[in-house]
This record gives C-alpha cells, structure tokens and sequence, in this order.
C-alpha cells in the first residue's frame, strides 16, 4: 500500500464526471508526477487527492488511513501540502511573513524549519523583508514551495509549478524539487512540461480525459516509444 | 511679526481643527477600510455604528457623572469608551452572526451584504432613536481649553491668539495611540498577520489553516473599538447628535476610497486629505491676507472659495478628482 | 398559477386600503393610494437600475428632490422685480460656467501631464472667481426683494404637470454626470458617487435661497387639479354629496385626492408598460445578461459600461418624474424634508421586498412598504400602550416607550429588507427566468 494514494477516483466540480476510476498514488521520498494533454483532468486529479472536489466514487487514503471526506483544511493538518498554480503567494506580504503564514497551524517554534527553507532557496533569506508580490515568476514558486514547507508536511503536492517561469528556472526548480523529496517527503505534481518532469520522476501517471492510460516509471515512460510519440512529442 | 501672526490665524482655524476632524475620519475610514479588506463589502451602517457605540459610551458616561466620578481635566467620557467598546462589539458580533454570516456563507455577491447593511443601518438608526431619541447630547466636562488664545497672546506677544480645545488634544492623541496599536496588531502580532493574509489571498489563507470565522470575529471587534473611540471623540468636540453620523458616511468613504479601499495607510491619509481639503476650502481668507498683503490691500470680501454649507461637496470633489485620476485610490486598494 | 398568487397578492393590497377606508376614513385611505401610486413609480425607476443592472444607486433622494425643484421652477410663478434686481447676473454667472467648462474641454485634450493639471487648475478657478463675481452680488439682490414673500426668481408660471417631464429630464442630467465618472469603476464606488451627488443636491437646494427660497419653501404651487373650495361652491357636487350622504367637505377632499390618484395612476401605467416593452425587448435581455455575467457580456463585445449609463439615466429620470409629482402632491416644495431615510432607503425596501427585476413587484413594494411605513405608526403606539398598560401613568419606562414607538417603524423596516434578503431573496413577486 502506497504512503498516498487516491484510489479509483470518479467525480467532478457538480455536473458532468471529469475523473472517471483515476487512481494516483505516491511513496516517501519519492516524486510522481502527473501529465497528460490539456484537459485530461490532471490538476483535477490532484485537487481530488487534495479534497478541493467531492468524490462520487473512490477513496483517498494517507498512511493507512481513509481521508476522502476530510476538508482541504484538515488534511493540511494531516501532513499534506499544497501549491495551488496561481494565486499562491501573499503578495502584499514579506517573503518572512509569506513563511510565517505557512505554519499557522503550528505552535511550536518555527525558526528552524524557516533556516531549513532559506537553505534550500538561499535567494529567499536575501529577500526576507521584501514583499512576496514584488519578486520575479521563479523567486515567487520559491516562496510558494517554502510556504506550503513551513507546516512540515509529510506530502507536497504541486500544481503545475513550472508553469510560466524560464528553462533555466525550471530546471533550477526541479533541483530543489528533488532535494525536497531526498528528505523524505512525498512529491505529488502535476506538469505541462512533461519530458522534463518525468525525467525527474520515479513514478509517472499518464491521464487522458480523466482516465489512467499509462502507469509506471518515470524511465519507463520516458523509454516508452507509444508514449514518446503521443506524449512526449517523439 | 504679521507673517507670524497670519500662520497663527491658519494654525487656529485651519490646522487645528482640519488635523482634528482629520483624526476622527481616518479612525472612521479605518473601520470601513478593514470591513472592506476582509468582508469584501462597503458597509453603510458604518455612521449609524459609530452612533451607536457612541450612544453607548454617553449612557455610561452619564452614569459616571451621576456617581461623582471624574477625571478632573480630562473629560469623564475617556472612561465611558471602553463600555461603549465593548456594548458595540456586542453589538455588531450579534448583527455579524445574524445577518452577514449567512449572506457570507452561501458566497453572496458584495452588492447583496451591502444592501443588507443598508437594512442594518435602518435598525440600528431606529434603535439609536428607541434607547436615546433624537436630541442633542451635551457630555462634555473637564478643563474645556489646553490653551486659551489670551493665554496665547499674553505668551507671545502676538496679536493673533492660537486656542486648542481639550477635546481637540484627546482626539489627536487617543488616534495617535490607535493608530500605532493597530499598526503593531497588523504588522506584528500572528493574528494580525492572519488578518492581512486573509485580506490579501482568501483561498490561500484558508489553505494556510487560518480560520475565516476568527479572523471575521476579530475584525468586528477591531471596528467595534474604532467606530466607539471615532464617534465618541467627534460627539465630544461637536455635541452628540444621533444623526450627524449619516452624514459622516460620505466623507468617511471618500476617505477610505481616496486613500486605497482596504488599505489602513491609505484610510488615514485619505482621512486628513479630505478634513484638511474641506477645511482649507471653506476657510475665510479675508483676515489671513490682511496679515500678508502691505497696507490698504487687504480684500473687501470674505475670500471664502466655498461656504461651510457645502462641505459635503468638498468630499464628493475630491472623490470624484481621485476616481478620475486614480480609481484604485492614493495607495493601492485591497490589501491590509 | 404564479399570475393567480400576484392577482392575490394584488387584492390583498387592495383589500387592506379598503380596510383602512371603512375603519379609518376613505380621506386617509386616498391619501396612503396617492403616495403608493408615488412610490411605486419611485420604485419602478431604482428596479430599472438594480433589477435591470444591477446598478446600486444610494442617491433616491437627491433625484427625487431635483424633479421637486423641477416642480417649482416650471410651475411657480415668476418674481418680475428679482428677476430685475438680479436675474442678469445670475444668467451671466451662468455663461461664464458654461464657457469655462468648454474652454476647459478644448484645452484638455492639448495638453499634457502636469501642463494639463497646471492649466486645467487656472482655467477652472479663473472661471469660477469670474462667475462668483456676478453670481455673488446678483443672489444678495435677489434675496432682498420682498424676502418674506419671495426673495427668489420663481418660475415660469408654466402648468405644473409639464414639471414631471422637466423633473425626468433634470434628474437624468445629473445621473449623467454621475454614471460618466464612477460607472465602469468597482460597484461601490456608483453607490457612494449616488450618495453624494444626493448630499449635494439637497444643500444645493437648501443653502441657495434664490432659486429655491431654501428653507423658507416655497409654498402654494399651482395644482393640475380643481380646489377643494370650487368643488364645494359647484352646484353639481353640492347635489352629487347629498345624494351620496357625505359631508360636503369631505367629499370635495375625495374628489381632490381621486384626481390625483387618475392622474398618478396613468403616469404608473404610462411608466410600467413602457418598463414591461423594454424588459421583454433584446435591449432588456441584452440588459440582464450584462447583469448576470458582466465578463461574459464584455468578451462578446457589449459596451458594459455604455449600456449601464443608460439603464442607469433612465432609472434617475423615472425617479425624477416621481419627485416631481410628489411635490406637486404636496403642492410645495420643503428642502429640509428630504431625508435618506425616508426617500432612498424607503424605496430600496420596496424595490427587494416587491421583487428585484420584475416592474409589477415594485409597484406592489411600493404599495406594501409605503402602507406599512404609514400603519406602522399608530400599531406601533397601540402595541406600545398594551405593552405599557400595566405600568403606571407617569412611569419613566411608559412615557420612554410611548415616545419611543414613533421610530419602531425604521426598525420594523431594517428588519423586512433583512429577513426579505435572508429568506425570500427574489422577493414578493419574483422575477421572470
């Protein structure tokens, strides 16, 4: 049984089903990443994982245990982590207080898991007293990962992080996101840029309108000539 | 010495009293600015609120008086304020709970809460009339003048006078002290950042396990204390009338709209340039020329660009220059 | 089924007035039909804005009370030695304004940055001290001349039901000149743009004395209907009360009211089908698809903005006809007795409890709530002398609440808009999907 995983998952956001029996699921310490053409329901996958959709049919369990009908909120408090893709950074917010908020649910001393973060991205420490809105596209994912960090969560999900930042940044971004899982956080993340996250990526999930078409290693995949062709662009 | 005299003459009926009525705006803009920042609505029961929490602070004062109780210089009503605070925080959490709180749940749209404040506004103006009535309410005692304008002269020789009102030095002072309060309980205190993240990004706050009903708790009581300590330090310096506070309204919002709906900074600066603005217009400059101008050039008229009459429309000018220049206000709007 | 529930509704309505006939007196009922017929017209103007919309317009009262100033301007008769004494200058300060608004528009595109502001700034003060310079003189003449009486310019002497048409036009001015600068913008800002503007019309009309007599008033404006004294001094009514066995003063009261009634009740229905024909027009689908989905709207290339400007012109010149006719009503015209309360939040309470986005719900919101504000007075004293009977005669508390139930009914009304949002949010007579 997979530390995370949302089992044969089937809802939508009211009306017609976008996920129909999808199943996604995620170790410690490792990286899966979700991909697919646009539309195939991957952010919706990762939402449903994360509670944000009610789930007609499926489940969704962390460490043993049923969470499908926990509220994002709670879930949080179980240890999971959330990036959404927009919106999310306090923009009119220090990159400290950005931080600060993160661990709201915390009431234990946070210095050192904010130490812990300026390690991992040593540009934030520089940048702690600005406001989060005044940084670039790259420094802003920085302080969202940070953020999402900052309650020590045993699961990080990650929507799309790359999306509108450079290569350069990208694969800078990558870096740290496999630097992350080293510690024994599990990475869920959903990717436009494919090729690139699946080459960091120990399993890899396939979707194609709201179903699982292929499953297996992010090698695999990566070898994989059928997925090449359709996915991958050759 | 005559240019002396000519500042003196502006400092005593122009800053002195635009820097006051400046201090009771922005502590009313500050309410309607953190109602705006995190209910996401522009709240006209605002002036019938501060009546109220005033009324309160009155019935309490009163009841000091009647025991002999006094501050001696000081007007008694300092110690009325902190029971009105806490009648009107009572208050407005009720209103919260029975009113806003389903509006908010079921995701109205801003215009739906504010209509209803538009029916709050009503109840709360009958219940002001039902427990007080309409009249005019004196409760001022203690010393009346910090300093008296012949005190003034006989100081310094000049022959213009400079008075500052007792009332007029606790207002100045008391927003001071709210101000820097606030100020530490935004940008210093983890609840008060709370309150700024949830300003700034709902969702993502909420993601944060930051609890909207708290952070919306909180915010009334922080109104609550402003609408209180702003009516009651304007009912000090002009006399309690139940419905001088609808009038407020205007200038209060052109306040918070001219210096940044939801921004705090914004609302106090918004305050002084609207008192200072309405003051400076409606000002008589016959005198304060004579003092400048050589001999024989002093003006036949009053100089006055607009008669007191039309105050309001200082307000609503500047309103409508900022909404034409600058719709998102001196700072930009919605963020605390 | 939903046309049975409103013919209900609307005979409920009339039941209650007839009640009131029967207990009360027919006199008072006619009065209460007179103000409905205004309100309901009043709300059928804010319903065109909001249920239309969705514009919030904060400033009833100030439209209102520019159809009643249209009133006496039209109607009043004019003051010949004012209009010697000072009628010039005020003309001439006038022109001076108007000249510096245009000199002000040719410049403005010329220029730029802080040459602009900087110009813009002069020419508008140069203009305003130039216009001060007659109007000032001029209005103290005016004001002199027999100051008891008149001591303002007066009217035109025209027939007063011609005002109704000027009221529209006069408020429509002005909601043009609101709606340009805070349409477009965020939704609260035409809600405190309206509230101002009305805050300044009322001064207006209440500080210059020379063209409104400000708080003097102006009293005795011609009527479009007959006198009560001519109806008594008509054999014909003479006889037509005795037959009926209704004293002759009373009578010629009712058939005063009744006129007024005919009259307001046509401009009602003038104005209701009128409101129905464009609902139902693409225009008035058009309209509530921007108010449904402005976004939307905006993407398949609607002018928004334009479009709200004249929902919302329109909305103000039915509001202004309404003040106007209410003035004529009350047959003088009384700055000091235009209040918010009464005059904008009254009729927001009959538009959301009649029903956002349906005519024939404003006017029964209107009718209702204008009922209820009337009756909620003496039930409010009744309840409170029940309330109170067991307490002494000269107890503090009974003479506090006896005092107090006057202004039970602004609370009754906070609370119907409250519990009308909260638990019939489309209102009496909800709108058509």
């Amino acid at each position: 049984m997979a530390f995370l995983i949302g089992q044969q998952m089937t809802g939508g956001y009211g009306g017609a089903d976008i996920l129909h029996d999808c199943t996604i699921g995620d170790e410690k310490g490792e990286i899966a990443v979700v991909v697919g053409p646009n539309g195939a329901g991957k952010s919706t996958a990762m939402k449903a994982v994360f509670g944000m959709l009610d789930l007609r049919e499926g489940q969704v369990l962390m460490n043993g245990e049923d969470i499908t009908h926990l509220s994002p909120q709670d879930r949080v408090m179980k240890g999971m982590g959330f990036v959404p893709q927009t919106a999310n950074v306090f923009t009119s917010m220090t990159v400290e207080e950005n931080l600060e908020m993160g661990a709201f649910i915390r009431d234990d001393d946070i210095q050192e898991t904010m130490a812990q973060i300026y390690d991992l991205f040593p540009i934030l420490k520089e940048k702690r007293r600005q406001a989060a809105g005044e940084l670039s596209g790259g420094q802003r994912q920085q302080v969202a990962v940070g953020r999402a960090l900052m309650t020590k969560p045993d699961v990080l999900m990650l929507d799309e992080p790359t999306a509108g930042v450079s290569p350069i940044v990208m694969d800078e971004l990558f870096d740290r996101i496999i630097e992350i899982a080293k510690t024994g956080i599990a990475i869920l993340m959903v990717e436009q840029n494919a090729k690139q996250a699946l080459n960091i990526a120990d399993k890899g999930y396939v979707l194609v309108q709201g179903r699982n078409r292929y499953t297996d290693t992010g090698a695999a995949l990566m070898a994989d000539p059928d997925v090449r062709k359709a996915f991958l662009g050759g | 010495m005559e240019s002396l005299n000519a500042f003196v003459l502006l400092a005593n009926f122009v800053l002195v009293p635009g820097i006051t009525y400046g201090c009771q705006l922005a502590l009313g803009a500050l309410g309607v600015t953190l109602i705006y920042g995190i209910l996401r609505f522009s709240n006209f029961a605002h002036g019938e609120a501060m009546s109220f929490g005033t009324m309160a602070a009155i019935l309490f004062t009163w009841a000091l008086q009647n025991w002999g109780v006094s501050l001696g210089p000081l007007p008694t009503a300092l110690l009325g304020i902190p029971v009105g605070i806490l009648v009107t925080i009572g208050l407005l959490l009720s209103t919260d709970k029975v009113v806003y709180r389903f509006h908010r749940k079921v995701k109205a749209s801003p215009v739906i809460l504010m209509i209803a404040s538009l029916g709050v506004m009503f109840f709360y103006n009958g219940l002001i009339r039902f427990i007080i009535g309409p009249q005019d309410r004196n409760f001022t005692d203690g010393e009346r003048f910090i300093i008296k304008a012949r005190t003034f002269k006989e100081i310094t020789g000049l022959s213009q006078g400079l008075s500052i009102k007792m009332t007029q030095g606790i207002t100045v002072v008391v927003t001071v002290l709210c101000v820097i309060a606030l100020f530490y309980f935004l940008n210093k205190t983890r609840t008060g950042k709370s309150m700024r993240a949830y300003s700034d990004n709902e969702n993502l706050a909420l993601l944060s396990g930051i609890n909207p009903d708290r952070v919306v708790m909180i915010t009334w009581i922080l109104v609550g204390a402003l609408v209180t300590i702003a009516g009651t330090l304007y009912g000090l310096d002009k006399s309690y009338k139940p419905f001088t506070y609808l009038q407020l309204l205007l200038p209060i919002f052109a306040a918070a709209i001219v210096g940044g709906l939801g921004n705090p900074l914004g609302a106090i600066a918004g305050g002084f340039v609207i008192a200072l603005s309405e003051v400076l217009i409606t000002f008589a400059y016959k005198r304060f020329l004579g003092y400048l101008l050589p001999d024989g050039w002093a003006p036949e008229s009053f100089m006055q660009l607009l008669s007191t009459d039309y105050k309001f429309a200082v307000s609503f000018t500047v309103l409508v220059i900022v909404l034409l220049v600058r719709p998102t206000g001196i700072f930009k709007g919605q963020t605390l | 089924m939903m046309m049975n529930r409103n013919l209900l509704l609307f005979s409920g309505m009339a039941g209650l007035l007839m009640l009131v006939g029967f207990l009360q007196s027919w006199n008072l009922s006619l009065a209460i039909v007179n103000l409905c017929l205004i309100s309901a017209v009043m709300a059928l103007g804010v319903n065109i804005q909001w249920g239309y919309a969705g514009l919030l317009n904060v400033g009833v009262m100030g439209f209102a009370a520019l159809g009643g100033l249209a009133a006496v301007l039209v109607s009043a008769p004019p003051v010949q030695e004012a209009w010697e004494a000072g009628g010039a200058g005020i003309i001439f300060a006038g022109l001076v304004l108007i000249a510096t608004i245009v000199a002000m528009r040719l410049v403005y595109p010329r220029l730029q940055g802080r040459q602009r502001l900087l110009a813009m700034a002069a020419l508008g003060g140069l203009g305003y001290f130039v216009a001060r310079a007659f109007y000032g003189p001029a209005t103290e003449a005016i004001e002199l001349v027999n100051p008891a009486t008149s001591g303002y310019l007066g009217g035109l002497g025209l027939p007063i039901l011609v005002s109704w048409l000027v009221g529209g036009v006069f408020a429509a001015g002005a909601a043009y000149v609101v709606g340009r600068v805070a349409l477009g913008l965020r939704s609260d800002y035409l809600a405190i743009a309206t509230l101002g503007i009305s805050e300044i019309i009322i001064a207006v009309l209440k500080f210059e004395d020379w063209m409104t007599r400000g708080v003097k008033n102006v009293i005795g404006l011609p009527r479009p209907v007959p006198y009560e004294v001519n109806i008594q001094n008509s054999p014909f009514f003479q006889e037509l009360a005795a037959s009926a066995n209704i004293p002759l003063i009373e009578f010629s009261s009712i058939i005063v009211k009744l006129c007024y009634a005919f009259l307001f009740g046509g401009v009602l229905l003038i104005i209701l089908y009128l409101s129905e024909k464009a609902l139902n027009s693409p225009w008035g689908r058009m309209m509530r698809a921007i108010r449904d989905n402005e976004t939307a709207a905006e993407a398949m290339g609607k002018n928004v903005t334009g479009r709200h400007l004249q929902v919302f012109v329109l909305g103000s010149a039915v509001i202004g006809i309404a003040g106007a006719m209410l003035t004529t009503l009350d047959g003088q015209f009384t700055p000091a007795s235009y209040q918010p309360l009464r005059f904008t939040f009254l009729i927001w309470v009959m538009v959301i409890v009649g029903g956002s986005g349906n005519n024939w719900g404003s006017v029964l919101g209107g009718f209702v709530i204008w009922f209820a504000w009337v009756e909620a007075e003496p039930v409010g004293l009744m309840l409170m002398e029940l309330v109170t009977s067991g307490m002494a005669e000269d107890y503090w508390l009974r003479t506090h609440l006896l005092n107090a139930a006057a202004h039970m009914r602004l609370m009754t009304m906070g609370i119907v808009l409250l519990l009308v949002l909260r638990f019939a949010p489309r209102g009496l007579i909800p709108e058509k999907r």
